[in-house]
């Protein structure tokens, strides 16, 4: 480990005007090429995995409206193609394209070249078997059982595990390697989460507990997937794009630091509040409470210090896709981790537990806010590693407008339809019908949303295809928003 | 931050503390709880149910679960008689708690509907008995055979959802995950407090 003399000048670095940092654009191209082959590897994998992914999301949706579609067959039975679903999402499309965006920025913030790049492309390819030969006997049968942790602990998790630690070995070698001298925001949410992720996911998977400590690790486990993982590199990277887009720095480095130590700290304890009034020592359940309410800080802290680098040049959005979707999960985040602590509530969870709602959340939390900042993402890194420039503006904002208005509906949708069931389940009159029966045009609305989104998937699958595989946008030999094209508007802002 | 030690050493710090609290040391206190007498350890057709139950998906729609009734109705809308405890769970590995009411709780599914041919029938065709049902079928639990053979067990199948021709055979997979279901019952009393307060610090 390099470790330089530490100085005072800790704040105004973090603070420091994008302009005043001189980095060359060769310097900036040698770092993104340092890591070109597992970052495109990794967003290629990821989105044949979304594509997988939304089809088997689009079957289970589809079976609430017609329940005896696709039943003849064990292996298309909702129970299967359900928990395929959300793992192929988590680990296939989530997992994958934050290996690639991890392997992207840490170069760029640690200004040197990627180590130990063949290791990371090693990292993704094992990770991906691992993932495939999981999903494969998930759909056979052979679950864990365990929500969030189907993956059969023989096969499929040590190659995870090994996956996810080989490119963890390659960001945190290349930080190592580091030739600045203060750690910026995103560094900190992306190094910590690859031994966060490693930890919990092996912890998670011994296969040493029995009862309800098995329910208590399960979402010991799931929670801190959604936290110390997808949450914590996906923040890395909106941290990053926000200042880098708008050109000007984050508004506050303390507020980053009560961002970043009070989620470490909270939402690792978050995970009870999935047992509400479940049968675990009601203590284990009130620390989770406790902790879910204190998120406030950090989410909060989080909000102001991305809204404040933002705010007066939200116009800048119209220029850029990246922005556009950095900024919209950047809300969702503070959005659903708002929902979050409201639905720990016992007197919201009470209503809530047990119903659509939670899927909502978790769509909200998982799509709004982690995929459409990956979309962001790919928008802002593909172009720079491949070189060229996303060949149509149409295309893009017919994917965003899909998948934004598409989700929309389906949180609403769910969310409401969430509440009239658990409404129903807390009725003493009404018998365990009303909950159905009220539910189904609320799932039929969220099948239609499904549709809509899976049709923006296929315009993104479509583009990215365009621009990796064809020479359309080659042409252009400018760096992206070298020309202020207006993407989201037709017409030129005045 | 400049410094990697802190970064490092914080964020592990943070992780492992919260494993202590909700992992290692529940896992210590719950490992001294007894079996209630009445809590039979589960036979192995019963398990041979239970993986079933877990192959295929029950409990993303179903809970076993009864939760307290100071902020719930589960126990007035016919539950259970008690909302259950961690000894309910002791045999439980991994645990199906569930987070799902798509469809009923199935805590104490085998005191409300201990009848086998119902449940038969119920997985087989589940809108042959409850129309509103949205419950997946499970025809792939069941053989289609021209005629029944010597040993076989018929399913009587209401006339719109049987086959056109055939038998329809109850296989060993079907029994067994009714098996596991009618043993779902937990109307014992609950351990004495004094038990459970030793799980609570």
């Amino acid at each position: 480990m390099t470790e330089t003399v530490a100085s005072p000048r800790t704040q105004q670095d973090s603070t420091l005007e994008h302009s005043k940092i001189r980095v060359s654009a060769d310097e900036v191209a040698a770092y993104d090429h340092s890591g070109r082959q597992p970052v495109l590897l990794g967003f290629f994998i990821a989105v044949v995995w979304l594509l997988v992914g939304t089809v088997l999301g689009d079957i289970s949706s589809f079976k609430f409206d017609r329940p005896d579609l696709l039943s003849e067959q064990a292996y298309l039975t909702f129970g299967r193609i359900r928990p395929a679903h959300l793992n192929v999402m988590v680990y296939g499309w989530a997992s994958t394209a934050m290996f690639s965006i991890s392997l992207w920025l840490m170069p760029r913030l640690c200004r040197t070249r990627l180590r130990w790049a063949t290791a990371a492309t090693a990292g993704i390819l094992i990770w991906t078997l691992g993932l495939a030969v999981g999903t494969v006997l998930l759909i056979a049968g052979y679950s864990d059982g365990l929500e969030w942790l189907e993956l059969d602990g023989q096969w499929a998790d040590p190659l995870l595990v090994a996956g996810a630690a080989l490119v963890g070995a390659s960001i945190w070698r290349t930080l190592a390697a580091r030739r600045v001298h203060h750690l910026y925001v995103s560094v900190w949410y992306v190094a910590a989460s690859y031994p966060w992720f490693l930890i919990i996911f092996i912890a998670g998977n011994l296969p040493i507990y029995q009862g309800v400590e098995s329910a208590a690790v399960n979402w010991f486990y799931a929670h801190n997937a959604l936290g110390l993982w997808l949450t914590t590199i996906n923040l890395g990277l909106i941290y990053y794009l926000l200042p880098k887009i708008i050109g000007r720095p984050i508004y506050s480095y303390w507020l980053s630091l009560v961002g970043f130590w009070g989620l470490a700290l909270f939402y690792a304890l978050n995970g009870m509040h999935h047992l509400i009034g479940g049968p675990l020592p009601s203590w284990m359940i009130a620390t989770s409470i406790t902790a879910s309410i204190m998120m406030i800080i950090p989410v909060v802290a989080v909000g102001i210090n991305q809204h404040m680098t933002v705010v007066g040049r939200f116009g800048a959005m119209r220029y850029s896709p990246a922005l556009t979707l950095a900024v919209i999960a950047a809300m969702s985040y503070t959005a659903v981790s708002l929902q979050g602590i409201l639905t720990a509530l016992v007197s919201v969870n009470r209503i809530t537990h047990f119903t659509h709602w939670t899927i909502a959340h978790s769509h909200l939390g998982l799509y709004m806010f982690v995929t459409l900042s990956l979309f962001g993402g790919m928008y802002y890194i593909l172009p720079r590693v491949l070189k060229k420039e996303w060949p149509s503006t149409r295309l893009v904002r017919a994917h965003i407008l899909l998948v934004g208005g598409g989700m929309i509906l389906y949180v609403v949708a769910l969310g409401i339809g969430g509440v009239l069931q658990g409404l129903s389940l807390l009725a003493p009159s009404e018998g365990f019908e009303v909950s159905v029966t009220s539910t189904r045009p609320w799932l039929l609305m969220r099948s239609v949303a499904a549709v809509i989104i899976s049709a923006g998937h296929i315009v993104f699958a479509y583009h990215a295809y365009l621009l990796a595989f064809t020479h359309r946008g080659s042409l252009t030999r400018q760096p992206p928003f070298f020309e202020l094209k207006p993407v989201l508007v037709k017409k030129r802002a005045p | 931050m400049t410094r990697l030690l802190v970064l490092i050493m914080g964020a592990m710090a943070t992780v492992i503390f919260a494993l202590v609290v909700l992992v290692i040391l529940p896992k210590s206190m719950l490992s001294q709880l007894q079996a209630p007498p009445q809590l039979k350890p589960p036979s192995e057709q019963e398990l041979a149910g239970r993986s079933l139950y877990i192959s295929n998906g029950c409990i993303y729609c179903h809970t076993q679960q009864v939760r307290d009734p100071s902020f719930t109705a589960d126990i007035s809308k016919g539950l259970g008689s008690r909302p259950s405890v961690p000894e309910d769970y002791i045999h439980d590995k991994p645990h199906l708690l569930g987070t799902m009411r798509t469809g009923p709780d199935l805590f104490n599914v085998g005191a409300r509907l201990p009848d086998r041919n119902w449940h038969l029938l119920h997985l087989y065709q589940p809108r042959a008995l409850v129309p509103w049902s949205i419950m997946p079928a499970f025809p792939f639990l069941f053989r289609h055979k021209p005629k029944a053979d010597p040993g076989d067990k018929v399913l009587e199948v209401p006339k719109p959802f049987a086959p056109g021709n055939g038998v329809v055979v109850v296989s060993e997979e079907a029994e067994a995950l009714v098996d596991y279901l009618i043993s779902l019952r937990h109307d014992y009393p609950a351990p004495s407090n004094e038990d459970q307060k030793e799980v609570q610090p």
